[in-house]
């Protein structure tokens, strides 16, 4: 796993005199299920087809497996791409389709039948010989347009949005069948995506990207947990971000109330962006009149400051249900929160809101483009 | 009610297609049909046999081919070019090619045949530069020059549309998988622009075939096709049923090369839309 098989370093690349890679350095190792992620426009795409040949950076390398090969032309690359929208031959038979590679490396007649078969096997889509890709579902394209990438047997497969144009329940079958795909072949897989549940899914690794420049590169637990800067935490789930300021360590104080956290090392009266997911703040009902010095509220206050000694006091303003738990808003200190609980708290109900120290994510805020960026050597 | 707003929605084509196009075509079957007195007779068509007439058609033949293959391999590398070109400069180029079709094809002969006169503009740079005259107008090379000028757009054009709708990741996808410019080409452009290859050598060949008017110009009264024939056999000599029985027989033969381009153009569309 510690092979570097794909490493780009300082890599920039602009279309028009627009930037859209800016010094990017990233190692893809071997066996790896990398995803970059971004919104459109991050420069993911472009990423890819470099590491395709489709496209030549303006500056920087491409090494591949420990040579050079940014000026190597797609053919003479040991990786293969399945393109968005699958780009499978129109004119062609599935089961050309699929030999097209191996036709022209000239492997003979019985050793490409037994290919297409494995690979159709592989895909879930024996008997699909003769059928031509117009008569295929998007989903059977898409498996088709693996299945003639990976008959080839590259070392890394390339992935531009492969699950883009399906939808919902087929994305997500689709998303095993990738998983299992990658297990059986063991190869390296790219994938290219905006998809954040995608990539939260199937990766080893994820670089969020933004800009033309990485954001974060970690696993997905990582990203999710612990996500670097605002960018990032508002790209990977919801969040709540809020403007606040480290009074010291392990405190921070948000619209004027001090939360204990656990971040350290920001220094004093620093300001800081400040990071909630919604699942995390914790709500309790104060009845609809009590007095903040009845003892109702003074219980509720006690049960809020057991969970930190900094708590809002807040009403709720929407409720949605999702199925699974209750999306709801919780107006406090002008601000709406976005709070998911299994519990239903009514519209209007007044709650005090609080949050687990360790659930508070301290960020600095970015003072330029340029610290957005991370460094190559925060990689893992 | 409805059938009567189906008449109206129909009805004009209806009338346009009996009165423009099955009409006169029924009429051409008559009269090369019958003789003067309007008896059932085959000696129209057998009219094609004279030594004569059998030159002017085996000559069309051999131009028009000779025409719609010089035009396939100048539209086709044109068409490449065009496509890989910016979207501004593809604009500017195609208008240059569409732009002398607005202009009287009639015109653009002439133009020609004043460039290539025994004292024509060429031949008086020839002279100016003291090298020989030319024989360059009246032959056949002339009338084959004139069909590449007249009819080369109605090559590229189709072959350009066919080159453009090809999605530029499908290309990618051939390299990817190893193949080299040439195999790419080979194995996944051409296939794919072969229906724009095809109605364009349809519509390059068949009026090729039938011109009069070029080699009238061009060729003088030294060369004659069959489409010259066929012309003064309305026009000079005044029999309708000679000329319609040899355009009978023409016509058959533009049948049957539409007949075979569609035989290819359709083992492409097999492919594509078989299930």
């Amino acid at each position: 796993m510690s092979n570097k098989l794909i490493d780009l370093q300082h890599i920039t690349k602009a279309f028009d005199g627009n930037v859209v890679l800016d010094d990017l350095n990233l190692y893809i190792r071997e066996n790896e299920f990398l995803t970059l992620l971004g919104p459109s426009g991050c420069g993911k795409t472009t990423m890819l087809r470099i590491m395709g040949g489709f496209e030549t950076p303006d500056r920087g390398s491409v090494i591949f497996d420990g040579k050079d090969i940014t000026s190597l032309a797609p053919n003479k690359r040991q990786l293969n791409t399945v393109f968005q929208k699958y780009a499978l031959f129109p004119h062609m038979s599935v089961a050309e389709n699929i030999a097209f590679g191996l036709r022209i490396r000239k492997k003979s007649e019985d050793y490409i039948r037994d290919k297409i078969r494995y690979a159709l096997k592989l895909v879930n889509l024996e008997g699909f010989e003769e059928r031509t890709p117009d008569s295929l579902s998007g989903g059977q394209q898409q498996r088709i347009a693996i299945a003639r990438a990976i008959v080839n047997e590259p070392k890394v497969l390339l992935l531009d949005e492969p699950l883009g144009a399906l939808d919902l329940k087929l994305r997500q079958d689709m998303q095993y069948e990738l998983i299992r795909l990658k297990n059986e072949l063991g190869i390296t897989f790219i994938y290219v995506t905006h998809d954040q549940e995608e990539a939260l899914t199937m990766s080893d690794t994820i670089v969020v990207m933004n800009q033309g420049y990485i954001q974060q590169i970690g696993t997905p637990e990582d990203i999710y947990n612990e996500p670097k800067n605002a960018f990032v935490a508002d790209f990977i789930g919801d969040s709540n971000i809020i403007d606040g300021t480290m009074i010291q360590d392990q405190l921070v104080e948000i619209f004027g109330v001090r939360f204990a956290c656990v971040d350290t090392g920001f220094g004093t009266m620093k300001p800081v962006d400040v990071v909630i997911r919604p699942e995390d703040l914790e709500l309790i009902p104060v009845g609809e009149d009590a007095e903040p010095d009845s003892p109702a509220y003074q219980t509720a206050v006690s049960r809020a400051t057991q969970i930190n000694p900094g708590f809002f006091e807040g009403t709720v303003s929407h409720v949605i249900f999702k199925g699974m738990h209750y999306e709801m808003e919780v107006q406090a200190k002008g601000f709406e929160w976005l709070v998911l609980s299994t519990r239903l708290f009514q519209v209007g109900t007044r709650v005090l809101m609080s949050v687990d120290p360790y659930n508070i994510q301290i960020m600095n805020k970015p003072e330029s483009e340029d610290e957005m960026a991370v460094k190559l050597d925060e990689h893992l | 009610m409805k059938t009567k707003r189906r008449f109206w929605m129909d009805g004009p084509y209806l009338i346009w297609t009996a009165a423009f196009i099955v009409i006169p075509l029924f009429t051409i079957v008559y009269y090369g049909l019958t003789d003067k007195t309007g008896a059932f007779t085959w000696s129209n068509i057998a009219q094609m046999g004279t030594p004569e007439r059998l030159k002017a058609l085996v000559l069309s033949l051999l131009l028009s081919l000779l025409a719609t293959f010089i035009c396939l391999i100048m539209a086709y590398p044109l068409a490449l070019i065009l496509t890989k070109m910016k979207i501004g400069a593809t604009g500017f180029i195609v208008s240059i090619f569409i732009i002398p079709m607005w202009m009287n094809s009639l015109l653009r002969i002439l133009a020609w045949q004043t460039l290539l006169e025994r004292n024509g503009v060429i031949n008086q740079i020839l002279g100016f530069l003291h090298l020989p005259k030319q024989y360059l107008i009246n032959t056949p090379y002339a009338i084959a020059l004139g069909m590449i000028y007249d009819f080369l757009p109605f090559m590229l054009l189709p072959i350009y549309n066919s080159l453009e709708k090809i999605d530029s990741n499908v290309v990618n996808a051939a390299y990817d998988l190893g193949a080299n410019k040439l195999q790419a080409f080979w194995k996944v452009i051409f296939p794919l622009t072969l229906p724009g290859v095809i109605s364009g050598i349809t519509m390059v060949f068949v009026p090729a075939l039938t011109t009069f008017v070029i080699s009238d110009f061009l060729g003088g009264s030294k060369v004659l096709l069959i489409g010259n024939v066929i012309e003064q056999q309305f026009t000079q000599v005044g029999d309708w049923n000679v000329g319609s029985g040899l355009s009978l027989v023409l016509m058959i033969f533009i049948l049957i090369s539409m007949a075979v381009m569609q035989h290819y153009d359709k083992d492409a569309d097999d492919r594509v839309t078989a299930l």
